[in-house]
């Protein structure tokens, strides 16, 4: 069972509570961009085994949307953190490379 | 006018603890800047309570209020005086990004109360019911089996559960099954 410290309320939810919300830290591809870049937008999916970066809402409590990373091949989570960032705050990264060193996911390491 | 009544009108059940349907509670939601002066004031002259904190509930009775998210909190009043201290609150906040809505005909509230209503709530909601983790005075959202639902404790022995009116029957059958008689866990 994955349990989550929701940022926001500091409880810490089991999966039921919760809801995923898939890959994080997309960048949106709209109006004038290329076929490529929207297509890779709308479905290109990292699918890692191993260090991993999530939205999940808290939808069975106070209802707000956070992020989460983790490991897919363990399940052991390197913490949680607010959904107003665009990239993974340091000290997320800096737990996943005291755990996973040389670690990367997309352009982030 | 019609006389309005609770979903399960006082409904309750005796097992290994008591469940009732506390009937009609009149119920604010109101969201907006917690931080904000004039919103601690608001509620201060609703409930007399002071602002809660993450996940603390201050109840005495049918007045209180509960902090729901960051930016949201569950103000209880008493139901006859609903629409008063709604109308006095939008009155407070006219000035501040804030919103205040009457949800009293949305709920439903049950009370769990006995020696082993923390046995009786643990079956149904995946949450810490040890004295350490759960005390009077804090609120957790959660979901009571299928369904969304927040409860708090009044004291020691007694749980107050809310849920969406909706599901007030699914909710009450719920604690029916868990506290049958004889179903003692005996691990609080």
């Amino acid at each position: 069972m994955l349990i989550l410290k929701c940022p926001y309320c500091g409880v810490d939810a089991e999966e039921t509570e919760l809801t995923a919300g898939g890959e994080a830290h997309l960048k949106r591809f709209g109006p004038g961009s290329s076929d490529d870049e929207f297509h890779d937008y709308l479905f290109a999916r990292e699918n890692p085994k191993g260090v991993h970066f999530e939205r999940w809402r808290h939808s069975n409590g106070c209802g707000k949307w956070f992020h989460a990373a983790r490991c897919t091949a363990t399940l052991e989570v390197f913490g949680t953190y607010s959904a107003q960032v665009t990239e993974p705050p340091q000290e997320i990264r800096d737990a996943i490379s005291a755990k996973r060193p040389g670690w990367t996911w997309r352009e982030f390491s | 006018m019609s006389e309005p009544i609770s979903a399960l009108n006082h409904a309750s059940f005796d097992g290994i603890a008591r469940i009732e349907e506390c009937g009609l509670q009149g119920m604010i939601t109101l969201r907006g800047d917690l931080s904000d002066k004039v919103v601690i004031k608001a509620v201060k002259d609703a409930t007399g309570q002071k602002m809660p904190g993450q996940r603390e509930a201050f109840v005495d009775g049918e007045t209180g209020v509960c902090w729901m998210s960051p930016d949201e909190l569950l103000v209880l009043v008493p139901y006859a005086e609903v629409e008063a201290k709604l109308a006095a609150m939008q009155d407070a906040l006219s000035g501040v990004h804030a919103l205040a809505v009457n949800v009293s005909d949305a709920r439903a509230v049950f009370r769990v109360s006995g020696p082993t209503a923390r046995e009786v709530l643990g079956k149904v909601a995946p949450v810490d019911f040890s004295s350490d983790a759960f005390q009077p005075g804090q609120i957790r959202r959660t979901r009571l089996a299928q369904v969304a639902g927040a409860f708090w404790m009044d004291d020691e022995e007694t749980f107050r559960v809310v849920c969406f009116r909706s599901v007030a029957d699914y909710v009450f059958k719920l604690l029916k099954v868990a506290a049958q008689p004889g179903s003692e866990v005996g691990y609080f």
